[in-house]
């Protein structure tokens, strides 16, 4: 199965693969959120939701239901 | 008559685009509203060199010409319109130091709109600190731009902005992407049917849902052909589109800006471990929370007992002063303490919003938000709600007025509808006097009776307004793209001269917009209580004259039997004694109906119309509470005041929306009269509801 960015743990990173779900805003690729921009998951709120990511730089807070369309694939340390 | 300059300000949101405006303008700004929505609109003036001056207009932040709010909606609206009258000689794109790749992407679009833009790379005293180098004239050529490397903290690098927009006819105004390289066949058809108009420009017609100027109205119904596309493919253009613009800028950074890592200093990731902790992060909020509600009553109290008495000093004065008439008494009594009213509430204001210039500038906020969003979307609400509704415990009208940063049209709506159930400080005196008058003085476990009950009324107010607004979210049928991407900015020491700003304009717009309603609404008030039809009102002075002959009164105890006699047969008077028979089932006679009508302009009021109404000279709490407690209830005997009739009223107080302010800014936030007045039906119901039923329940 494909990972997507809602599977990323605490200090966990990844690259991202695909954002063409038309559920992603604009907006959030316009603040970098591109295939092959690289993602760190920086801090999760109580109930995993929001979370808290670091996109190629960018620091930003989006919510699970966004996340999950957001695909990528992991890199293991 | 030289021609002015129009600037347009653009950024991304964390820039210190606001900081570059203030730096400008200093003091020569103006805040206004775009015509017919709550989107501020602030220009300022801004003296360049060689005798030459630049208008100003410091646009809302945007991440890019994509709208996805009203806010955004203006940036492009402007940029659009060349027949506005703000329509810009030349662009400013603010961009701070640390995001410039992501900053560039504005950049980007505007150059392609063939307005003359240049780039303000700000903080640049940050640079060394987070171990980047830019390499600006390299930057300059790739661009095709002219660039002004500043520090507004510092106060570096103004000069040269300034150099450079005085001298905007040089600056180069060709493309950086050419739309045929996102969808060639798709654009070379848009090119063939408007062989004459700019495609990006086009393009951004077809895709954004703004509303244009009247020239492009006609070009509009013609386009719409090329709305064909379904969304998912515009969309996905929009996708290629971004992605090219990256490429572009990546291009051009690869060379021109150079970050060494090892040199960054990290107090982002050392201070988010704790402030954004599952247990310290609540904690912390929650300490830093109580400073600001307990400085907000602290602080304010003294301005405000010094604003009451300057205006209560200076009716007095004008009384004494000028002859007295019809015209003396509705200065002296209606204007002067309508303004009051007014000005009573900057102190509260300006406090609130203090702490929030501070919390905001320093990047803590974007924090609270991540924190709280999950636990108050259940409610319908969202993480930016949380500000409003704490802030609405000390008073409900800043509180709504920071609503305004929510973007979700519905979460703001719910967010502005239920903040007047929370506890604010106006309701304060009222419980006060009542809790101790009804409620015993006995302890439970080391705690007062009384305090209990204060504690019990807050948590009704604000377990009431989250409970509403998790039923508003059921009901309100509003059409709501909502989504929720929020910048965690890096935490900043906030700058004195931008808070300082933030307030200022916040007092202002409150003084100037709602406080014109709040004096009408005063004055009317007043001339309702001053005046009466009849015979009892007018002879007001010689029936109780005649009345209290026979005791030995002093002046002063028949001057106040007198304004009693006649509130009783005013207009409001009049009013209280008609709506007794629907307030009889909540335990209230005709006065307290007067005291409630009256306190319709502010709650705190009831108290100031009860002493009126049992004459009592002055409205020192001790004579009030004494004659409230020794006050018959006519109907049923015993007294007026008891365990029942008390919390009846304690809770038609909690519910009610009394507040006429409340009203006005309602009004003006929402740009309608349909929520205001909704409010103050559904709220009276609830009030009128809960407080029968207690009474019933506990007589």
């Amino acid at each position: 199965m494909q990972d997507t960015l809602a599977h990323l743990k605490r200090g966990e990173q990844g690259i991202i693969t695909d954002v063409s779900s038309i559920h992603i805003p604009l907006k959030l690729l316009e603040m970098g959120c591109l295939p092959g921009n690289s993602v760190k998951l920086v801090q999760l709120a109580p109930f995993q939701d929001p979370m808290y990511l670091n996109i190629n730089g960018t620091h930003l807070a989006i919510r699970k239901e966004t996340a999950m369309h957001i695909l990528i694939e992991k890199i293991d340390e | 008559m030289s021609k002015q300059i129009n600037v347009a300000l653009i950024g991304n949101p964390n820039t210190g685009k606001t900081s570059v405006f203030n730096a400008l303008t200093g003091l020569n700004q103006k805040v206004g509203n775009y015509p017919g929505i709550t989107v501020e609109k602030k220009e300022g003036i801004c003296k360049l060199p060689r005798g030459v001056k630049a208008h100003i207009i410091d646009l809302p932040g945007t991440y890019s010409l994509n709208a996805s709010s009203l806010d955004e909606n203006v940036v492009i609206e402007l940029l659009l319109n060349k027949n506005d009258k703000d329509f810009p000689n030349i662009a400013v794109v603010v961009s701070d130091v640390e995001n410039l790749k992501r900053n560039l992407l504005i950049f980007t679009q505007i150059k392609d709109l063939e307005i003359p833009t240049i780039l303000v790379i700000n903080m640049a005293d940050r640079m060394s600190y987070k171990g980047i180098s830019l390499d600006i004239e390299y930057l300059e050529k790739e661009l095709d731009t002219k660039i002004a490397l500043i520090s507004t903290r510092k106060n570096e690098g103004i000069d040269k902005l300034k150099e450079l927009v005085s001298n905007y006819k040089e600056i180069s105004t060709s493309a950086c992407i050419n739309p045929a390289d996102i969808d060639k066949e798709y654009f070379s058809n848009l090119k063939k049917t408007f062989p004459n108009q700019l495609l990006y420009k086009l393009w951004l017609v077809i895709t954004q849902d703004v509303n244009f100027g009247k020239t492009d109205r006609n070009q509009i119904d013609a386009v719409a052909d090329f709305k064909t596309k379904s969304k998912g493919d515009l969309k996905r253009l929009q996708q290629k589109e971004t992605i090219k613009r990256y490429q572009f800028i990546n291009n051009a950074l690869k060379k021109g800006q150079t970050i060494d890592a090892s040199q960054a200093k990290d107090l982002r990731s050392k201070l988010d471990r704790v402030l954004t902790h599952k247990v310290w992060g609540y904690v912390i909020f929650f300490v830093i929370l109580l400073t600001i509600f307990q400085a907000i009553y602290d602080w304010s109290g003294v301005p405000m007992d010094f604003i009451d008495g300057v205006f209560a000093s200076l009716s007095e004065w004008l009384k004494n002063q000028l002859p007295s008439g019809a015209f003396t008494d509705l200065l002296a009594e209606g204007i002067i303490p309508g303004l009051g009213g007014i000005v009573i509430f900057i102190p509260q204001i300006a406090f609130l919003f203090l702490f929030i210039a501070i919390l905001e500038e320093s990047g803590y906020m974007s924090r609270v938000v991540f924190l709280m969003d999950r636990v108050m979307r259940k409610f319908g609400l969202s993480g930016k709600s949380v500000v409003p509704l704490i802030s609405g415990t000390a008073c409900a009208i800043p509180a709504i007025m920071v609503t305004r940063n929510i973007e979700s049209w519905k979460e703001r709506l719910i967010t502005i509808l239920v903040t007047p159930f929370t506890t604010c400080s106006a309701r304060l005196p009222v419980y006060l006097i009542i809790i101790a008058l009804v409620i015993p003085e006995g302890r439970f476990f080391g705690l007062s009776y009384q305090a209990l009950t204060l504690m019990l009324l807050y948590l009704i107010g604000f377990g009431s307004a989250v409970i509403s607004a998790y039923i508003l979210n059921k009901v309100l049928k509003i059409r709501n793209k909502t989504f929720f991407v929020v910048e965690m900015p890096n935490y900043k020491l906030p700058m004195f001269k931008n808070v300082a700003i933030t307030v200022l304009e916040k007092t202002k717009s409150f003084v100037f917009g709602a406080g014109k309603i709040i004096l009408a609404i005063s004055i009317v008030l007043w001339f309702l209580a001053s005046y009466g039809p009849g015979e009892q009102f007018n002879n007001a002075e010689e029936i109780i004259k005649t009345e209290y002959a026979s005791q030995n009164l002093n002046e002063g105890e028949i001057q106040n039997k007198i304004a009693s006699h006649k509130l009783e047969h005013s207009f409001i008077g009049i009013t209280g004694r008609a709506i007794e028979p629907a307030i009889r089932p909540l335990g209230y006679d005709w006065k307290i109906g007067i005291a409630i009508v009256s306190s319709f302009a502010a709650r705190e009021v009831f108290v100031g119309t009860l002493a009126t109404i049992y004459s009592v000279g002055n409205d020192d709490e001790e004579t009030i509470k004494n004659r409230m407690a020794a006050e018959k209830n006519t109907m049923l005997g015993g007294p007026l005041f008891t365990l029942a009739s008390g919390i009846s009223l304690l809770l038609f107080y909690a519910f009610a929306m009394q507040c006429m302010s409340t009203l006005a800014v309602v009004k003006r936030e929402t740009n309608s009269w349909k929520w205001p007045t909704l409010q103050l039906i559904i709220m009276t119901a609830i009030a009128y509801i809960t407080a029968l039923i207690a009474f019933q329940f506990l007589k």
